[in-house]
């Protein structure tokens, strides 16, 4: 067991990944003999050699075209999006190549790759290095989504999304890579090696696709969140004293909704929370189930805390960014309803 | 303000609209046999000029001439023909069919036989192609089953994609052939990312990207093209010049390049021009750029020259945008006339022998079609099962397509 933050934690999953199976190889815009703008794949190139650790052209659509060609022949690319923001030239190679190459062809090719991408806000990143696509993703079938909360989810996941047959969308929390960030940005930062889930083992373990952890037990409203936002849930709980049970979703897809339901149905009250903007946010999905599945458990409507329906400002982060005293008031409002 | 000052926009035309002369007075065609075979080891700037020629072995007479010359024997010319007559022949009966509503859409490949069916014979077995809709020859020339194909077309029970796919987006791993995505140039950095594969495992085989003129526009293929050139990757990358994005003329996305072979030059890409409608330069061309990627000379761009006879697809008329009689205008001919010419005159050929070959392989095929209406046409007969549409979106089907799929009754 190591103490680790996340950039040593998915840096560890591809070390280990790389280390027992030599199909993987891990390219991307600035990650090879640098180790990537976060670092994550530091040292990785020096131990593996350029052919399995090397940099690629500004391309993201070359970046994951080429890994799909790769993962074709056989290897198991895990390549990096320096940020999510930057993704959207892949778009067309992820959405109509790497998530259908298994259906189209009925299993004749199939498409193992893992995207991994910085995700999120508060980094006074502006509108190009703080968006959250992830719906923009468990919109697609035939592709599978992650968001990690923590070193320890990271690297499990990671080691998962690598060893999975299907594409996988990995998206790291850029705010999370150093502590866990709770939104309180007038604080210090509390750094992993402060924190139990920065406990990390420093071989192989997995972390299973598509199952949830309760964060906090409690028995007034259910929180459901992912990434950043499970910490910011996790405080919101603490400063109002409402028995919150936070559940951090880990994968958005496939789903953990029995954990989810089970939840709901024991605390009748449900609150929402992502980074991403509002309208068609993955918490709508989240809503819609939470309605079909526990709509006669319900006391009080199931209410969305995300960002606005606006692109990600500069200088008003700290107003756009759904912090604690927002969550919080949420929590109020459907304990009050 | 004078008019000198001001700006106008240049939209490229053809040079002829319906109801006008054809004319081809444009396309420059050299004499066969002029161009110069270089060796595979040259560097790309020392042949700059051959992405503005074109490079001809058959001529007129049809003789095999000059450089690029005398790789092939007669049993493989013959191969080559009947490979080309059996593409023809084939398309025939699936364009009836279609019209007969056996299936919702066709492709054919009228007048391009020669550019998938030699290229194929270039390739080794493990070689990859990433191929459009319009190298079925690719197939054939590999002896892949004509049957599985009409399955395929006909989305019947047999369908190796289980209906799923749009007719002729066929896939077959074990004939190098990658599953036909449908969008445009999304597969040419695929193969390139393929080769790579080859590369980074010290392997011995190579790829092949495929692209149309019209696509040659689309970022994808210039993103090949970067990823190529840098990892100087094993890849072949075709681009087939039929002069017709269905009805965009190839000008609309080559631009005020000269020729779709230049854009290689940029990228310190060997870029070659060919005679597409020569099977014996297809071949010739093929064979060399093969042999640079497996020595590890990397990547080769090539234009094949030909002309679209038929239809972009079974759903446009091309006499809207284009003279009915352009197709006979056209000034490389027609490949099987013209492999089929050198046949006699190597005297390997005559035209009573390929009279009856023609009416054998059109037999062959009629043989397999019942073979394959046997497990139904698109609205006939046997279908894929309804469970098909949610199996294989994940190798595990995860709870919430499981969910719906027992909501659809399956």
């Amino acid at each position: 067991m190591a103490r680790m933050t996340m950039i040593e934690a998915v840096r560890s999953a591809m070390d280990v990944s790389m280390a027992r199976d030599e199909n993987v190889v891990v390219f991307g815009e600035d990650v090879g003999y640098f180790g990537g703008v976060f670092r994550c794949t530091q040292g990785l190139q020096a131990k593996y050699g350029t052919t399995r650790c090397f940099d690629a052209p500004i391309s993201e659509s070359g970046i994951v075209g080429t890994a799909i060609g790769m993962a074709a022949y056989g290897l198991k690319p895990c390549v990096e999006i320096q940020f999510a923001d930057y993704m959207y030239p892949a778009y067309d190679q992820i959405t109509q190549e790497a998530a259908r190459i298994r259906y189209r062809s009925n299993g004749d090719f199939t498409c193992p790759i893992v995207l991994r991408m910085p995700t999120g806000g508060g980094i006074f990143g502006g509108q190009t290095h703080s968006q959250s696509p992830e719906a923009l993703f468990t919109h697609v079938c035939g592709l599978k989504v992650i968001v990690p909360s923590n070193p320890y989810d990271a690297k499990g996941l990671l080691i998962s999304a690598i060893e999975d047959p299907d594409p996988v969308m990995f998206l790291e929390p850029k705010r999370l890579y150093n502590g866990p960030f709770d939104g309180h940005h007038e604080r210090p930062v509390t750094p992993w090696s402060k924190h139990e889930l920065g406990d990390v083992p420093e071989g192989h373990y997995t972390i299973p696709i598509g199952k949830a952890e309760i964060r906090r037990k409690g028995s007034a409203v259910t929180v459901v969140a992912y990434g950043t936002m499970v910490h910011v849930a996790l405080a919101a709980a603490e400063e109002t004293r409402i028995d919150a049970e936070v559940i951090d979703l880990r994968s958005l897809l496939p789903l953990d909704l029995d954990t989810i339901v089970q939840s709901v149905t024991k605390t009748g009250r449900c609150v929402v929370v992502h980074e991403a903007t509002l309208t068609s946010g993955f918490g709508a999905e989240l809503v819609s189930l939470v309605q079909e599945h526990c709509f006669y458990h319900l006391e009080a409507p199931v209410v969305r805390v995300t960002g606005w329906d606006t692109p990600y400002p500069h200088a008003q982060e700290w107003d756009y960014f759904p912090g604690p005293a927002r969550v919080g008031r949420a929590l109020t409002e459907v304990m009050e309803a | 303000m004078s008019d000198l000052d001001r700006l106008s926009l240049h939209v490229p035309e053809p040079a002829v609209r319906p109801g006008g002369q054809p004319d081809f007075s444009n396309v420059k065609i050299p004499k066969a046999g002029s161009v110069p075979r270089p060796e595979v080891d040259v560097a790309p700037e020392d042949i700059r000029d051959l992405a503005f020629s074109i490079i001809r072995v058959l001529n007129r007479d049809g003789e095999a001439v000059g450089p690029w010359a005398g790789l092939l024997s007669d049993a493989e010319l013959l191969a080559g023909l009947r490979h080309m007559m059996m593409l023809r022949a084939f398309d025939a009966r699936m364009l009836m069919a279609q019209r007969q509503g056996k299936t919702s859409f066709y492709m054919q490949h009228l007048g391009e036989e020669a550019v998938s069916c030699a290229f194929r014979r270039a390739l080794r077995k493990g070689d990859m192609n990433f191929p459009t809709y319009r190298q079925a020859g690719l197939l054939i020339a590999d002896d892949y089953p004509m049957v599985e194909m009409m399955n395929q077309i006909f989305s019947n029970e047999s369908d190796p994609c289980h209906g799923r796919q749009l007719p002729v987006m066929y896939t077959s791993k074990e004939h190098g052939f990658f599953t036909i995505s449908g969008n445009l140039a999304t597969q040419y950095v695929q193969a390139v990312g393929w080769a790579m594969a080859s590369a980074i495992k010290n392997d011995s085989r190579i790829a092949a990207g495929w692209i149309g003129d019209g696509s040659t526009a689309e970022s994808d293929f210039h993103s090949a093209l970067v990823f190529a050139s840098t990892y100087r990757a094993p890849v072949i990358l075709n681009i087939v010049n039929n002069q017709w994005a269905i009805s965009t003329f190839q000008g609309i996305a080559r631009g005020g390049s000269g020729t779709f072979a230049a854009r290689g030059l940029g990228f310190g890409i060997p870029a070659l021009r060919v005679d597409g409608n020569d099977y014996l330069a297809v071949y010739a061309v093929a064979r060399w750029a093969a042999e640079r990627a497996r020595r590890n000379l990397g990547p080769t761009l090539i234009e094949y020259v030909t002309y679209r006879v038929g239809a972009h697809s079974t759903s446009d008329d091309p006499s809207a945008y284009r003279p009915k009689t352009e197709s006979e205008a056209w000034p490389l001919g027609d490949p099987v006339l013209r492999l089929k010419k050198h046949l006699i005159v190597r005297g390997a050929w005559s035209e009573e022998r390929h009279a009856q070959a023609e009416a054998e392989i059109m037999d062959e095929v009629i043989q397999a079609q019942k073979k394959a209406e046997i497990h139904g046409t698109l609205h006939a007969g046997g279908k894929p099962s309804v469970r098909d549409i949610f199996e294989g979106v994940y190798a595990e089907m995860p709870p919430h397509i499981r969910r719906q799929r027992q909501k659809a009754g399956y």
